[in-house]
């Protein structure tokens, strides 16, 4: 299956004439060369998905990267999850395609919402979360910095159910707490009870939500000015689509002659690569083709450098207040001295100052006298 | 399109399994995405040039660049070394370079050059610590930062002949943990072929008699192994640059025009500043600017970082060592603080002191002065009044021997008078 999606390659092409061509410097081969690199060094990329149980995370995952992550798990019943707690569990995978390695880890989050009472049941979610930020940031402040692991979490794909009219106080609450800590993606989870026109009225409804109710969910970066117009056109439906309504499946079903993944029902087959659909295939294009490696500039250019920012801060201001060492993240001390010790400094600055200057005045006048 | 990917599945308990999939999933345009914001970014390349007055710096770099960047020759006769950087935007295919050249400026003129290199050291430190002090901010903004720290030292070797000069030992050495050195020798053509085949071996082998470590070109990467490491056999080196046109054959290319001949800059059996200019720019450009940071730049901060007192912990150990290592620091910095503050006390008070003790002194002085005034004053007024009560004397004793006077003659007038006052009298009668 070939992408819709043109991806814009930025390598220049050197043509003959450019060889020739006496200006010819040769840095332009620069992209080339970072090109190889990072294919020799290879990628990682970490993924969460969050939502009730039964919604279709599972199978979404091994759509998207065409495997079975889940294979012999155990799904536990009603009673079971009463008391439910959330878990976090982590699988990785190395995969690899047309020479490019990419390091995949999902990151599961079973049990949430799941229990009778959900109070606060992101909890866990944003402590694992911030946990890897720490731990990033501890090694980044290490001395031997060679081979620093990165598991910060660079997306979070957010199933809402699509049985109701929006969204609920839970998925409010719960993207609420993370869309500062990691870029969230929500998606209507099970698109398939759905008729176009009800998906219309429900993304329309949701998008109203996300923006009276102030969640700041990942946004596309801007097209460059320089693409065409079709791209620009793909760019902007894309944008004009969200929240995605997917739909996954782990089955592959013969429909109009090919074998596609799918669900069969009596009334017909739900093809998950159809555009017309559901919105699965824009999801792919976005999270894995096009929008991957800015999902991770985000996550340090962004989320990462508020995490530190806040750390050091409550950091100096606990340990100014007190020398309890109660803060386990270590820093660097800061280059300037206490914002007091200078005043201090200044203030007997000047008063020296001052006594040298009268002392100057009565030398003068004394002079004076003598005069 | 079948492709069949390798995927281990890693759990708990460590197997492994390979499964077979169906279908492109489309993360191998991952380096796609990568590059293209590298492009829309911009890349930086910093060149430092070390190398004698005149030997050919800043030519070599307008024949690399293939344009003339604005210099000004410069002078034999500075005092020490000084590093002039500068920079420029460059533009090719769609490829934005922000190009930095820094010059050493009067490198080998001064007849003592035993402090020649440390400007050189200190600017490269430079770059490095700026760079550390933005990683260690607050508030940093690295993926915008401009990047300042040096990426390549071009060594400009004088083209004696015979080997490495001093100068040229010693600058290395000091230089090699700091930066990827790539070595050339200057004005090749001075240098007829056999000679240049035993200068380069002989200067090879001082730099490996003597550990200094040049940059070598890397040779991992499969793509890159074979030029690279025919290039590493080559190294130094032997440039020549000119800016020049000189028409050879039909055809304008750039040489240096002598009665004998001319030199092609672009003919490798001429010079080497093909292979320079392949290997510099076209090949390991980003290898150079990787191997700054990775290494080079990793080193220095260590090195800093284990001087403020910072130990790294190995991994069994308490990760909050590192911790409780930052509040002896702080400790150590309070107190530190503390006894300056103390020192600026006792200064304080001892100024006051000093100034209290001159204004004592020069009171004193005054009220001496005053005192002698007075004294004066007295004396005057004395030796004043003392004349005066002369004058005084003088003048009564005047008066009474006036009056004395003035009585003799009043009697001695009476005694006159009488007679012709009978005379009145008698007439009377």
């Amino acid at each position: 299956m070939t992408s819709s999606l043109r991806y814009k390659s930025r390598i220049p092409i050197k043509t003959d004439e450019s060889i020739e061509e006496k200006q010819y410097v040769g840095f332009a081969t620069l992209p080339n060369q970072v090109h190889r690199k990072s294919v020799k060094k290879g990628f990682d990329f970490t993924l969460m998905v969050a939502g009730e149980s039964g919604m279709g995370k599972s199978t979404l995952v091994n759509s998207l990267f065409l495997t079975d992550l889940y294979k012999d798990r155990k799904l536990l019943n009603a009673e079971e999850r009463i008391n439910q707690t959330v878990e976090i569990i982590k699988h990785t995978v190395d995969i690899e395609e047309k020479g490019v390695k990419l390091k995949l880890t999902i990151v599961d989050t079973p049990g949430f919402g799941d229990a009778v009472n959900n109070n606060q049941c992101w909890k866990p979610i944003t402590d694992y979360i911030d946990q890897q930020f720490e731990q990033y940031f501890r090694d980044e402040s290490g001395l031997n910095r060679k081979n620093i692991q990165d598991n910060r979490v660079h997306c979070c794909l957010y199933f809402i159910p699509p049985f109701g009219h929006g969204l609920r106080p839970v998925d409010v609450e719960f993207m609420r707490a993370l869309h500062e800590k990691v870029n969230v993606v929500p998606l209507i989870a099970k698109a398939d009870c759905l008729t176009p026109n009800e998906i219309k009225k429900l993304k329309d409804r949701i998008r109203e939500e996300i923006e009276k109710f102030g969640i700041k969910v990942y946004q596309f970066p801007e097209c460059d000015s320089d693409e065409d117009e079709e791209f620009k056109q793909m760019d902007k439906e894309l944008k004009e689509c969200t929240p995605f309504a997917v739909i996954g499946s782990n089955t592959v079903v013969e429909a109009r002659g090919q074998r596609v993944r799918g669900r069969l029902y009596p009334w017909g087959i739900v093809e998950v690569e159809n555009q017309s659909h559901c919105d699965f295939v824009k999801l792919r294009n976005m999270l894995i083709r096009s929008h991957m490696h800015d999902l991770k500039d985000v996550t340090c250019d962004v989320h990462y450098e508020n995490y530190r920012a806040q750390c050091i801060q409550e950091m100096t201001s606990k340990l100014a207040q007190d020398n309890r060492m109660e803060s386990p993240i270590p820093i660097l001390p800061l280059s300037t001295p206490d914002a007091e010790t200078e005043k201090l400094i200044k203030m007997k600055d000047e008063e020296l100052k001052r006594m040298q200057e009268m002392l100057n005045k009565m030398q003068q006048q004394m002079h004076e006298k003598d005069q | 399109e079948q492709s069949k990917l390798h995927m281990r599945f890693f759990t708990g308990e460590a197997t492994w399994r390979s499964l077979e999939l169906a279908g492109h999933v489309g993360f191998d345009s991952l380096p796609d995405q990568l590059v293209s914001k590298a492009v829309s970014q911009g890349f930086c390349f910093n060149i430092l040039c070390v190398g004698e007055t005149g030997i050919g710096k800043s030519t070599l770099i307008n024949t690399l660049f293939n344009t003339t960047f604005e210099s000004d020759e410069a002078s034999h006769y500075l005092q020490d070394v000084h590093l002039r950087p500068k920079t420029y935007d460059l533009q090719e295919s769609n490829v934005n370079l922000k190009l930095t050249i820094v010059d050493t400026v009067g490198f080998g003129d001064q007849i003592n050059k035993d402090e020649s290199y440390k400007p050189i050291v200190d600017y490269i430190d430079t770059q490095f610590e700026n760079f550390l002090q933005e990683e260690m901010k607050i508030k940093r903004s690295l993926h915008n930062y401009h990047d300042s720290r040096i990426h390549i030292c071009l060594y400009f070797i004088a083209p004696t002949g015979h080997s490495l000069k001093s100068l040229d030992l010693v600058t290395m050495k000091k230089l090699d943990s700091k930066v990827n050195i790539i070595p050339v020798i200057a004005k090749a053509d001075t240098i007829s072929k056999s000679e240049l085949h035993k200068f380069k071996i002989k200067i090879m082998s001082e730099l490996v008699s003597n550990g200094v470590q040049i940059y070598q070109f890397p040779t991992e990467d499969e793509a890159v192994t074979e030029i690279n490491s025919t290039m590493n056999a080559h190294l130094p080196f032997a440039v020549i640059g000119s800016v020049e046109q000189v028409k050879v054959g039909n055809k304008m290319v750039r040489a240096r025009l002598y009665p004998w001949g001319s030199v092609q800059v672009e003919n490798e059996s001429h010079c080497d500043f093909v292979k320079l200019r392949e290997m510099l720019l076209r090949v390991n450009i980003e290898d150079l600017r990787e191997q700054t940071h990775a290494r080079h730049y990793e080193l220095y901060r260590r090195c800093k970082l284990e001087e403020m007192g910072f130990k790294d912990t190995d991994p069994d150990s308490q990760p909050f060592s590192l911790q409780q290592t930052y509040e002896t620091k702080r400790k150590e910095f309070l107190v530190e603080l503390q006894r300056k503050e103390e020192e600026m006390r006792q200064m304080f008070v001892n100024k006051v002191k000093e100034t209290e003790a001159e204004l004592k002194e020069k009171e004193r002085e005054l009220h001496e002065r005053f005192e002698q005034l007075k004294r004066m004053h007295h004396d005057e007024k004395r030796n004043l009044e003392e004349k005066r009560r002369e004058l005084e004397e003088e003048m009564n004793s005047f008066n009474r021997r006036k009056v004395a006077a003035e009585t003799l003659m009043g009697q001695a007038l009476q005694s006159c008078s009488q007679q012709p006052f009978k005379k009145d009298k008698d007439k009377k009668k």
